[in-house]
């Protein structure tokens, strides 16, 4: 049977992709923003997400919460490691976080105008962070095992590589596709005509540049494919994934936006999915020595208690919180209703 | 530049800056349950008033929360990576139960009880703010279970070269996590009781919305002084007692205790001293702190010269701290006493000095609490961990001094930009009114 290193390792990639679905179009609709010019476009915009997208960003938190709970040496290790990025990151999401309280309280248009930059741009730099982070995991990090203790060597502008640029990029593509597709669900008239623009254009970027990534990572990060071909979970999930590559386009022409959303979402998913599955069972590959200084589920995880514990845990809770978001999002269905409330 | 100096300054400067929200939320969002329920099933329009204006509010003071929370979730892996490894094993797992259990429910149901006003019905958008309420009490629980666990850990056992987790019950409920935890939400609700006060007297000042401002500070100065004295009695107490039977060198500290003495007396008032540390015009009360610890005014206490000279607390800054928290708990009592007796005697509404004083008292909760956590937190040094860990010993390697520079200059300027605009935003709206409407520059 499957060890519980195993299940937490698949645990954090369901916190994981449960956020970059999510929050995934919150950073999507943040982007598109930057480049609406109408005024009421940008209220929908925001009001589109307005409700949910708190819930949406406690997936990170979370994600963060049990990265440390689970494998607390990746937690600290690629943390600390990657400081400076981090706390960049840290700006741009403290900056999204009071753009949309300040945005509602705020009285003339200019004040507005400024926040709704200030959503932009703290939704702008996120997407491209988090596939700059994810490509330098994939391409493995500068640390090395020295008497049992990790010893880091990453450096901020080793961060800022090509590679990792390609595949901030992808993330970057892959999260305005998913905001564009939220928001064909939430607009009408004109300004779902603009989605539909934003949907297609983003989905043929995402796709190029996953393509793009993925030969790269053939000469970048080799070791991502090695034993993976002889897999049929590979093989089942690149096989969805091609079907929801194709389905998309054809869900989006026939106006079935929801179900566009699903594929998108599912896109996310299964990209996420891949990763990790050519990852396992090394969460943070070392470049330095990839088969000893590695820190996989095993050397970076907590102890077999605390796994089974958080696991009840886990349980527990994470039913509950699925049930009472679904409810919410069928509240808040359907296109964006402006109303006295509204940000 | 010392890194863990600075280290240290950073993690004070975001985590103090964080603690401003979470009380207000908590001590809101409480009293809204009470009010949207009044509102709800007597039909009062006045209540419905109040809880839409504060509902408003909470919506505000909850965003900045949040922002400023998200920096404390990831900051234990940027700056303290030896202790994350250290003592994650223990360490994280309250963290997480805290997003499942209960940042998963505050969030959500905030979206819906800020938006889903006109959505849903009123029994659904009661339940949204109860769960917001319960959701932002759990947080705090599981907060102070793992900040309880520093001050007094258990549940675990030293192997595999770091702290590991045998007894989940044993570390949750660690010796001070119930009363810290009762402690907390005490001043949450004093936090809550006293911004509520002090907007209405502001619009009694100013004869604006009399009829609401009437109801909202009868309900608030209850609602305060009740937690008030609560907060004295049990909550503070028992606290303190914990406190001496389990970390006696941080009880010596915040009392002034500086030798070791039977019926030793509780300083109501002292100037600390140091080399050697000396309490100077000490005003006394001989064999109280002996009778409060320990039932007993004979109880011998232990002072700072019984432990090492390197594991004891800076002196001057805990005991300060400590007791000017003390004089504002009373401080909270006496005014809230006294402004309930003028309700009572239907005199309060015109009494626009005691009104002035209220308004002028809303930010004084916050402050009690910053001081409270800093006897708490600097009570606790050197350790990270009491008797496990020491706080240099915690600190990221692989952080430097200009790493550290840029982090804190950056998070010093956001905070002064966002608790500016904050306050901007937030003392317009109270201008404004419970009558007023967010203005629509755009409609349908």
């Amino acid at each position: 049977m499957i060890d519980l290193n195993t299940i937490w390792f698949l645990l954090i990639g369901v916190l994981i992709i449960g956020y970059a679905i999510l929050d995934g179009f919150d950073l999507g609709v943040g982007v598109i923003q930057l480049f609406t010019k109408d005024e009421r476009e940008r209220k929908v915009n925001i009001n589109a997400i307005g409700p949910v997208w708190d819930g949406n960003e406690v997936w990170l938190l979370t994600g963060g919460g049990a990265l440390f709970a689970a494998f607390p040496v990746v937690y600290a290790t690629v943390f600390s490691g990657f400081y400076l990025a981090f706390m960049l990151l840290l700006f741009f999401l403290i900056f999204r976080a009071v753009s949309f309280e300040f945005r509602k309280f705020s009285e003339t248009p200019e004040a507005k105008k400024r926040w709704d930059i200030a959503f932009a741009l703290g939704s702008f730099g996120p997407a491209l962070l988090y596939g700059v982070a994810i490509g330098n995991v994939m391409k493995g990090l500068p640390i090395e095992i020295v008497d049992g203790k990790i010893v880091s060597h990453i450096t901020f502008l080793g961060l800022l590589n090509p590679y990792a640029i390609l595949i901030g990029l992808t993330g970057f593509a892959m999260f305005v596709m998913q905001g564009a597709t939220y928001m064909t669900m939430k607009t009408d008239g004109a300004h779902l005509e603009k989605m539909i623009k934003w949907a297609n254009g983003s989905y043929i970027a995402f796709v190029s540049l996953y393509v793009i990534s993925t030969i790269a990572t053939i000469f970048v990060a080799s070791y991502l494919f090695v034993g993976i071909m002889n897999n049929v979970l590979f093989w089942i999930l690149f096989i969805l994934l091609l079907a929801s590559f194709i389905y998309y386009p054809i869900a989006l022409k026939s106006k079935q936006f929801g179900r566009a959303f699903l594929s998108s979402s599912l896109m996310i998913a299964l990209v996420i999915g891949l990763l990790a599955l050519s990852l396992y069972p090394r969460f943070v590959p070392s470049s330095i020595d990839l088969a000893n200084y590695s820190l996989t589920i095993y050397n970076a995880s907590s102890s077999q208690y605390t796994l089974k514990t958080m696991l009840i845990i886990a349980l527990i809770g994470m039913p509950v919180v699925i049930g009472y978001t679904i409810y919410i999002y069928r509240v808040f269905r359907g296109k964006v209703i402006l109303t006295k409330d509204s940000y | 530049m010392d890194p863990l100096l600075l280290a240290r300054l950073q993690f004070a400067l975001t985590v103090g800056f964080h603690f401003l929200f979470p009380p207000l939320t908590i001590g809101l969002a409480w009293m809204l349950v009470i009010i949207e329920a009044i509102g709800w099933k007597k039909k009062d329009e006045i209540y419905a008033t109040i809880g839409r204006f504060f509902g408003k509010v909470l919506g505000l003071i909850f965003a900045v929360g949040v922002a400023s929370g998200i920096v404390m979730e990831f900051q234990f892996g940027t700056n303290w990576a030896e202790y994350s490894k250290f003592v994650g094993d223990v360490f994280g797992a309250p963290l997480a139960a805290e997003g499942v259990f209960a940042f998963f429910l505050e969030s959500t149901f905030l979206g819906l009880y800020i938006f889903g006003r006109d959505r849903v019905s009123k029994g659904v958008h009661w339940f949204s703010i109860l769960m917001v309420a319960v959701g932002s009490t759990i947080s705090a629980f599981w907060i102070l279970v793992a900040n309880s666990w520093q001050q007094t850990p258990a549940g675990f056992v030293i192997q595999n070269n770091r702290a590991e987790l045998v007894d989940f019950w044993a570390a949750v409920f660690n010796p001070s996590t119930l009363p810290r935890f009762f402690h907390t939400m005490g001043a949450s609700l004093i936090s809550g009781a006293f911004l509520m006060t002090g907007i209405a007297a502001y619009w009694l000042i100013r004869n604006k919305s009399i009829e609401v401002a009437k109801k909202a500070i009868t309900f608030s100065i209850v609602f305060g002084l009740i937690s008030s004295l609560l907060e004295l009695f049990p909550f503070g107490h028992e606290h303190a007692k914990q406190v001496a039977h389990t970390q006696p060198e941080k009880f010596a500290a915040i009392q002034g205790l500086y030798k070791t003495q039977e019926g030793a007396p509780l300083a109501i008032f002292a100037i600390p001293g140091t080399e050697p540390p000396k309490l100077h015009f000490p005003i006394e009360i001989p064999g109280l702190l002996s009778w409060l610890a320990f039932g007993d005014i004979n109880a011998e206490i232990k002072g700072i010269n019984e432990f090492p000279p390197d594991e004891i607390p800076p002196l001057w800054l805990t005991f300060v701290s400590y007791h000017n928290m003390v004089v504002l708990g009373l401080y909270f009592i006496f005014i809230m006493a006294l402004s309930a007796y003028f309700l009572k005697k239907k005199k309060l509404f015109e009494k626009k000095g005691l009104l002035k004083v209220l308004m002028w008292s809303t930010p004084l909760p916050l402050i009690a609490s910053q001081l409270g956590w800093i006897a708490a937190e600097v009570g606790r040094q050197p350790w990270v961990v009491y008797k496990l860990m020491k706080t240099k010993d915690a600190v990221s390697i692989t952080v430097g001094t200009g790493e550290l520079l840029f982090s804190i200059i950056m998070f010093v300027l956001i905070y002064i930009l966002l608790l500016s605009i904050f306050l901007s935003l937030l003392f317009r709206w109270v201008k404004k009114g419970p009558e007023a409407k967010i203005t629509q520059e755009v409609l349908q």
